[in-house]
């Protein structure tokens, strides 16, 4: 019910977008709300969103898949493994917005230092602290999967003579991989609707970012900067923007949910 | 018969080698996590232990002016961040009281009845909800709330926001303990001529009672730090607010308002520590409850 | 209960000259002071099959999983005395190495769902890393399949996933994969306890037929096969080896009263 209500209340309040600007919303690149020349399109903050959130994935992906192996695999129980797993609690319980602020006075002045990016805003900069925030997530579900390959398969390919090694290679990742997999496309969910971290580090411009150190705007920071004074148009385009975002977080998360179902059954 | 030739022992040594270098490197990855971490919270407890004294507390956040005041006369920045913390109180009570009843009976109804089109579409749902980002929420908290019932940014449209923000972590929660309660227990119960909603309040629940609650703490602690969706529902306010109808501030909205506001920076760290320290909190009490008051069976 | 050490000139375990396997007073623990089997003694005899039975916890897994040191997979076990394999001490080869000389099948059949029939038969030499031409592989795919009699079963679907054969074959393919790499030795650990009677005599026979080019031990929950295809059987009994001999003098006159009692099914 109540799901269907949002799907409703989203699809009720961005009509006048739709209305006005049809798909072109979608795809233009024009956010302008100059009275008299109003034209909103999504598509700067449709591509920050997806340019941030792949980024922090990459960034993620050695990390959290290293944790996942460590307490999936090689160390299941013990002070280390116990020791890694609240370290990952604490990570999943900081809030957004103190990773912001930890980006912006601890990163910020990183990048700028190594001269990536003069003013230490941007695309790279939200990514990553985005990835060091979807860590717990990606992590903690391909533990699990990787921890659910059956034993007699690892050992099948130990009394063969495979070393650790080549039963990650051979054995865990062809097996657990489907769910490794769903467990990236969920913390992928995760990254694109964040919201706090990015708004403070992506410097918030609304043209389409030509390179990873450019500045930006998502979809999610954009709604959080100008809803408040939104009306009209603007407000039926914010309105349509968490649209887009719901469907394609939702999308996300199905197939994620759904990898992961069809793993453990 | 014997395979063991020059060549394939220097093999085997680099495959040995590739083992060991590969455990390094992934031990080394997995650690290097914490690093992220140790910053996050060295940088808050050295910037932010200073300003915790008993007024942070008791007084509510000071304006601009005063911040320049104090300022200009090397003290202490004044006040402390008591509209934050009674706004967060009453904005995630009310967020649990309207989520926790409909959590318990929604995961009572995916554990009873497991199989069926009605259920498989209502766990949809709850992953579905699971997955909208805050955001979202706090745009369907403002559609919902803010414009045709509290006409205006008001603490119970925060309240909506994050309660559907919690509610798939009570009803998994619920769901997934109930699951694991034998059905002999129930059938025990229901043997004795207990009527079947009286053994579910009085049998079912009771034993799952360390694992639900570990469910709503846990999901109390994903919301205390919210901040994206109450920006455009609770909105913020500089005094203490206690109706519910009124915009209200909560922990994290102060510190976003310190982060805007260039000459009360100082006080970000106090209010952020704070917040950490409070969910930091919640997570250790779900932790020793789930440990603490295990039901064996 | 008191715990007997059995020396070599114990006319309870027979001597078995030139051994290629020569197990020297092992005790093997899973941690802490608890020992699994306590100082076994005895060698194996090559081309011939060993079964080891015992009631379930007796320790016949421990010590047929010492023997290609997977027991190490536990990170807390510990062992004393040791092992030989044609004189050389096994616990100071590398297990990788060990192990391609002494292969293992298990108690439920496991080919790797993720691979082809085709790709299990040769996934020592794939897990190993060793580059084969396309002609070698399919001449070791062809040989060991013929080995275990699946070749004529299979060889229309060689590239299909090995999960869709019966329990049966899917075991003689999980004995065709320990094959392929010309291993000294098989460790067979309850092969056919997940199995019918018909698939189960399937392997008993081949069994039979593998023992002239290989030497093979064989744990097992069920005395019939002991007594049907093996030429020595050891039985053990609360974690020590109580009588080891020729299979057919055993069964007839066992000369412990813990072996009599339990072949004629007093306990077990």
């Amino acid at each position: 019910m109540m799901a269907v209500g949002i799907l409703a209340t989203l699809i009720v309040g961005s009509i006048p977008t739709f209305k006005e600007f049809g798909f072109g919303f979608i795809f233009s690149s024009d956010w302008n709300p100059t009275e008299g020349r109003e034209s909103y399109g999504a598509l700067p903050f449709i591509i920050g969103t997806i340019a941030t959130s792949i980024l922090a994935l990459a960034f993620t992906f050695p990390f959290a898949f290293s944790i996942a192996l460590f307490l999936g695999e090689y160390y299941k129980k013990g002070r280390m493994s116990s020791i890694l797993k609240s370290m990952i609690d604490l990570l999943a319980g900081i809030p957004s917005v103190v990773y912001g602020l930890w980006g912006f006075y601890t990163i910020k002045p990183i990048i700028v230092e190594l001269g990536l990016n003069a003013q230490g805003f941007g695309i790279f900069t939200s990514a990553f602290v985005l990835a060091i925030m979807i860590i717990p997530y990606a992590s903690s579900i391909s533990a699990e999967v990787i921890n659910m390959v059956p034993s007699n398969l690892k050992e099948a390919a130990y009394s063969l003579g495979a070393t650790r090694f080549e039963v990650v290679k051979n054995v865990i990742i062809p097996n657990a991989g489907s769910g490794i997999f769903a467990g990236f496309i969920l913390a992928f969910g995760r990254a694109i609707g964040e919201t706090m971290a990015v708004t403070m580090l992506i410097g918030n411009s609304n043209k389409i970012p030509t390179n990873l150190f450019d500045l930006g705007n998502t979809m999610a920071s954009l709604i959080a900067n100008q809803f408040g004074e939104a009306e009209g148009l603007k407000y039926t385009s914010l309105v349509a923007m968490g649209l887009l975002l719901f469907v394609i977080t939702g999308i996300l998360n199905l197939i994620g949910k759904m990898v992961m179902r069809k793993f453990t059954a | 018969m014997n395979i063991t030739n020059p060549i394939s022992s220097q093999k085997l040594k680099w495959r040995i080698f590739n083992d060991k270098l590969f455990s390094i490197v992934m031990i080394t990855f997995a650690f290097i996590s914490a690093i992220p971490l140790l910053s996050i919270l060295y940088q808050l407890v050295k910037k932010g232990y200073k300003q915790i004294r008993l007024s942070f507390f008791t007084e509510v956040a000071p304006d601009t002016m005063e911040a320049i005041m104090a300022k200009a006369n090397h003290e202490i920045i004044p006040g402390g961040i008591a509209n934050g913390i009674v706004g967060t109180i009453i904005i995630v009570g009310m967020a649990s009281l309207i989520a926790i009843p409909l959590g318990l009976i929604t995961g009572i109804y995916l554990s009873e009845a497991s199989k069926g089109k009605m259920t498989n579409m209502v766990r949809f749902v709850v992953d579905m909800l699971q997955g909208i980002p805050s955001i979202v929420l706090g745009v369907i908290a403002y559609i919902w709330i803010v414009k045709p019932v509290t006409s205006g940014f008001s603490a119970l449209a925060g309240s909506v926001a994050l309660s559907i923000m919690m509610l798939p972590s009570i009803v998994r929660s619920t769901e997934e303990t109930l699951k694991m309660i034998p059905s002999t227990l129930k059938e025990a119960a229901l043997s004795l001529g207990v009527p079947y909603y009286k053994t579910v309040l009085k049998v079912l629940l009771p034993t799952g009672m360390s694992g639900i609650s570990t469910g709503i703490i846990l999901g109390i602690s994903r919301i205390a730090g919210e901040t994206a969706p109450l920006m455009l529902t609770a909105l913020g306010s500089s005094a203490i607010n206690l109706d519910i109808t009124q915009p209200s501030s909560a922990i994290p909205l102060l510190v976003w308002e310190f982060y805007n506001d260039p000459n009360l920076i100082d006080l970000i760290w106090g209010a952020s520590l704070v917040l950490l320290l409070i969910i930091f909190l919640l997570n250790l009490l779900a932790k020793a409850i789930s440990k603490k008051w295990k039901v064996q069976y | 209960m008191e715990s007997t050490v059995l020396n070599k000139t114990d006319d309870r375990i027979i001597q078995i000259e030139s051994p290629i396997l020569n197990i020297d007073n092992l005790s093997v623990s899973y941690g802490g002071d608890k020992y699994s089997i306590m100082n076994v003694s005895a060698g194996i005899q090559k081309n011939k099959i060993t079964a080891i039975m015992g009631p379930s916890g007796c320790g016949k897994s421990t010590l047929l999983r010492a023997i290609n040191r997977m027991h190490e997979l536990y990170p807390e076990t510990h062992h004393k005395g040791g092992i030989t394999l044609g004189g050389e001490d096994i616990y100071k080869i590398n297990p990788i190495e060990l192990r391609r000389k002494i292969g293992m099948v298990f108690q439920r059949p496991n080919p790797f769902p993720t691979m082809s029939i085709y790709d299990n038969v040769i996934a020592a030499y794939k897990l190993n890393g060793i580059k084969l031409k396309r002609s070698e592989k399919d001449e070791i795919v062809e040989r060991s399949l013929q080995e275990v009699g699946l070749w004529d079963e299979t060889k229309d679907a060689l590239h299909k996933r090995g999960t869709f054969l019966s329990g049966g074959q899917q075991q003689r393919l999980c004995i065709a994969r320990a094959l392929a790499y010309k291993p000294e030795i098989i460790l067979l650990d309850e092969p056919t306890s997940a199995l019918d009677p018909i698939a189960t005599a399937k392997i008993e026979d081949l069994l039979v037929k593998l023992k002239k080019n290989y030497t093979i031990i064989l744990v097992t929950h069920n005395m019939g096969q002991a007594a049907r295809i093996s030429d020595h059987s050891m039985f053990m009994y609360i974690g020590e080896l109580v009588e080891y001999g020729k299979t057919k003098k055993m069964f007839t006159t066992p000369k412990d009263e813990r072996t009599e009692a339990y072949l004629t099914g007093k306990f077990g």
